[in-house]
């Protein structure tokens, strides 16, 4: 590639010096085999201390009320809802990358597929955390969801808040059973390479007893498609229904129709700057340079790009509205966004989402690890500030001048924000060192020579 | 048992070419019961072993579209029957604000549907005891050889001509495959007094520990959490104020909100004089007035004021309000009567507001009126 000249001719090879199908077992099961070093304790122990701190807002929220957060009368929303659409948000990069990439045939996401839909898990996970606590008294969330309890009263199905329900627990369902049906063949190969006794039992009830018989992979491949068909259309509806919880409402700088396609994209976007970050460590820790390539990476800070450039289009187009629309109210919204009294928040948000990724333009910064990672990092601080200041800027001014105010988050609340990180890097780190974290199967797949070369038909 | 029994040979292959070849020369001498054992699923390997397409979309389909039509009826029987409840002016069957559940719930039943289905239908799973797990062929080919196995059950099976037959078509490490006796002798353990005991203990575990948690630790401090707040709650005893209430009398002369006293407490015949019906007979206030009526008074008096009460002499019946007596009392005076209750006759004050006791006493000079009509109303 480096002469200029490209061969679109031939396929180009996703994984690297063409190893041997052997080789790739040892390589990705090796964590799996071997003891945790010293870092990774050390990892480990940070990711628990920023778990317990969260922990210890989050009894004393239970314990003294939520009136240890910063949420105030206008402002009912506060941080626990931010952080809700963020970690949403952070999910939605895992799915494009194994259902939607799938449906398009980009190989090259067969590396990185089994990581982020862990990724998308987790972040689900965590997200489920801030909505349930929100509510004030977590103990009575079941009355979520329609069944027959004792004030025979049914949900309302008119209410985005209820969507929601559906659309996050249905999204973490459909991504686990994604996860897992990817995971048997793994599951598999594990069960015969393991000579440990307990790791047997585990892998051999957790492969189901696949045997590899083309007449599973059959159907197994069909329902693979099939899953990434739902998964697709599953992705897009939950940033969408979760971008109803504001949409819906009346209040200026919420009720807007680009909100849908604005989350989705902002969504996808975050998530893929998150995933990046991430495998960064991963593919130097674990020795994964030649599975999960510079190309890979490259083509995922392309996508990064595209939807910072669809989230910035997205900025313009509010205030185009807002002036166009000519009602006092949503020109007010978002003058007062910009100008107000949040508007260093809206800085950030506008110069890490809309102008840092600018960079990625330049080829020989796209493909810089330590640059990529900065700008990764700095979009993930630009989409939390975007959640915070569509949640707080419209809500702290709404139609009523008398009801103003400013709202400042608590101690409390940045002990959960860290607390969420903290339980979602420990989650990771489990995984890293508990189920392959690369695809074995789909990874000797896209191998150079992995395919018949029909050459007698 | 000595004997083992025969499940089959099986053959390797290296390259996915090879394997490709192999299948098509299987499938061509007409075996039925091989399989080809692949640790990624090659391309064009279905073709070769001239499979028909899989039938799970099918049932993805059908799971799916079962799915949202039930739960759109649960949802119409929900909304629109079993509670109705008006949220935001909208009608109960507001359908667009269905989509997103409807197609979430489809989804959802779908995928699950379908995964379930071709785990427990299609492959048969969980299958821990089939003959090639644990042999030297599948933890090659879970790695990274191709192969393939013909079952002894295949029609056409005959172990030399099949061992010479894998050889011909350039299969390596030709081998047999046997049942295991366990595998054989297998007997299903479900009802085995040592399951059912291990059984019995984890569903006593889970229900007693959800009883425990929802019961008994909720209410625990310090997990009754928001029940315990820096608040009085009515009837509470307080520590702060002198005489041990938690709840106060208002000031003396305090009067509620919109409310007029009334300054004829024990006084019936100084009601009557001074009081005057302050509501204008017309049609709304009849009707207000007779909906009253037939809820608290009718049930003594009877619907039409005869004193022809509905509680079978359970309460002594009361006089009728067609007397002359009653006739000739003043408005005012049937509110005192209202207000303070008479002989065994309690108070309405607090089941009526003040508009309603003017519209049943409106209500009432109607019945009245009904009974002993003037020669005027005849006209």
């Amino acid at each position: 590639m480096s002469s200029g000249v490209i061969d679109y001719t031939k396929e180009f090879s996703v994984i690297e010096g063409k190893p041997s199908l052997r080789s790739i077992d040892d390589l990705i099961s090796k964590p799996l085999d071997t003891k945790p070093d010293k870092k990774y304790y050390i990892a480990l122990s940070i990711t628990l201390t920023m778990l317990m701190i969260g922990a210890v807002g989050l009894l004393a929220s239970f314990y003294y009320g939520t009136g240890l957060w910063g949420n105030n009368n206008p402002v009912g929303w506060g941080l626990p809802i931010v952080n809700f659409v963020f970690w949403v948000g952070i999910g939605h990069a895992g799915t494009l990358i194994s259902a939607i990439l799938f449906l398009l045939r980009q190989k090259w996401r067969n590396g990185i597929a089994r990581f982020a839909e862990g990724m998308t898990i987790f972040a689900v996970m965590t997200a489920g955390i801030f909505p349930a606590i929100h509510t004030g008294r977590p103990w009575l969330d079941g009355y979520l969801f329609p069944y027959p309890n004792q004030h025979a009263l049914w949900v309302n199905f008119n209410s985005p808040l209820l969507w929601d329900v559906f659309a996050v627990s249905t999204y973490f369902t459909v991504s686990f059973i994604f996860w897992y049906v990817g995971l048997i063949p793994d599951f598999a190969i594990l069960r015969d390479r393991t000579k440990n006794k307990l790791k047997k039992i585990i892998y051999s009830v957790t492969s189901l007893g696949w045997r590899g018989s083309n007449r599973h992979w059959q159907h197994y491949e069909m329902v693979y498609l099939v899953l990434a068909g739902f998964a697709t259309p599953l992705v897009l509806s939950v940033h969408t229904i979760v971008s109803f919880d504001f949409a819906v409402a009346v209040l200026p700088g919420w009720h807007t129709t680009i909100f849908p396609p604005y989350f989705v994209a902002g969504a996808v976007f975050s998530g893929f700057a998150m995933v990046q970050n991430v495998l960064i460590f991963i593919r130097r820790i674990f020795n994964y340079e030649h599975i999960i390539t510079l190309d890979t990476l490259e083509k995922m800070n392309k996508i990064i790009l595209l939807t910072g450039m669809i989230v910035g289009y997205a900025y313009a187009m509010e205030f185009f509205m807002a002036w166009y629309s000519g009602v006092q109210a949503e020109t007010f919204a978002f003058i007062n966004r910009a100008f107000g009294p949040y508007a260093w928040a809206y800085w950030i948000m506008f110069s890490c989402n809309v102008l840092f990724p600018q960079f990625f333009w330049i080829k020989k910064l796209r493909r810089s690890i330590p640059f990529m990672f900065i700008i990764a990092v700095l979009v993930n601080v630009g989409m939390w500030f975007e959640r915070f200041v569509i949640t707080v800027t419209s809500l702290s001014r709404d139609y009523l001048p008398s009801s103003w105010a400013y709202f400042t988050p608590t101690i409390t609340d940045f002990s959960l924000l860290i607390g969420s990180f903290g339980f979602f890097f420990t989650f990771l780190l489990l995984f890293t060192k508990t189920l392959p974290v690369v695809s074995i199967a789909e990874v000797k797949a896209v191998v150079d020579g992995a395919q018949p070369t029909h050459k007698d038909h | 048992m000595n004997e083992k029994i025969l499940y089959g040979y099986t053959g390797l292959f290296d390259t996915p070419d090879e394997i490709i070849e192999a299948a098509e020369k299987v499938s061509a001498e007409g075996f039925e019961k091989y399989d080809v054992h692949t640790p990624y699923p090659v391309h064009g390997m279905d073709s070769a072993m001239k499979l028909k397409p899989s039938k799970l979309p099918y049932i993805a389909l059908v799971i799916g579209l079962s799915a949202m039509v039930t739960m759109f009826i649960f949802m119409y029987w929900m909304t629109s029957i079993d509670y109705p409840v008006i949220v935001g002016g909208k009608p109960f069957f507001s359908f667009p604000a269905w989509v997103p559940v409807l197609f979430e719930i489809t989804v959802l039943s779908a995928s699950i549907g379908t995964v379930v289905a071709m785990i427990a239908v299609f492959f048969k799973f969980p299958n821990l005891s089939h003959p090639l797990h644990d042999t030297d062929f599948m933890k090659s080919v879970s790695s990274d050889k191709y192969g393939i196995s013909i079952e002894a059950v295949d029609s056409r099976f005959n172990e030399d001509y099949v061992r010479s037959f894998l050889s011909s078509i350039g299969a390596k490490e030709i081998s047999p495959v046997y049942w295991d006796d366990e595998e054989v002798t297998f007997k299903n353990t479900v009802l085995k007094p040592k399951f059912l005991t291990f059984l019995i203990v984890v569903g006593l575990a889970v229900s007693g520990t959800t009883y425990f948690t929802l019961n008994k630790l909720m209410f625990m401090v310090p997990f009754n959490w928001m029940r315990e707040q820096e608040k009085y709650i009515p009837q509470e005893i307080s520590t702060f104020f002198e005489d041990g209430f938690s709840m106060r009398t208002p000031v003396k002369g305090s009067v509620a909100l919109g409310n007029i006293p009334y300054r004829f407490s024990g006084d019936p015949e100084g009601a009557g004089e001074a009081l005057v019906n302050p509501l204008a007979v017309t049609k709304e206030n009849l009707e207000l007035g007779k909906e009253k009526f037939d809820i608290y008074c009718s049930p003594c008096h009877g619907y039409f004021g005869e004193g022809d009460s509905r509680l079978k002499g359970q309460f002594p019946n009361p006089p009728s309000f067609h007397s002359e007596k009653v006739r000739n009392w003043s408005d005012g005076r049937i509110y005192a009567v209202l207000m303070d209750g008479q002989n065994v006759m309690p108070s309405y004050s607090s089941q009526l507001d003040r508009a309603e006791r003017w519209a049943v006493i409106l209500y009432m000079r109607a019945l009245q009126r009904s009974l002993n009509a003037k020669e005027s109303d005849l006209k």
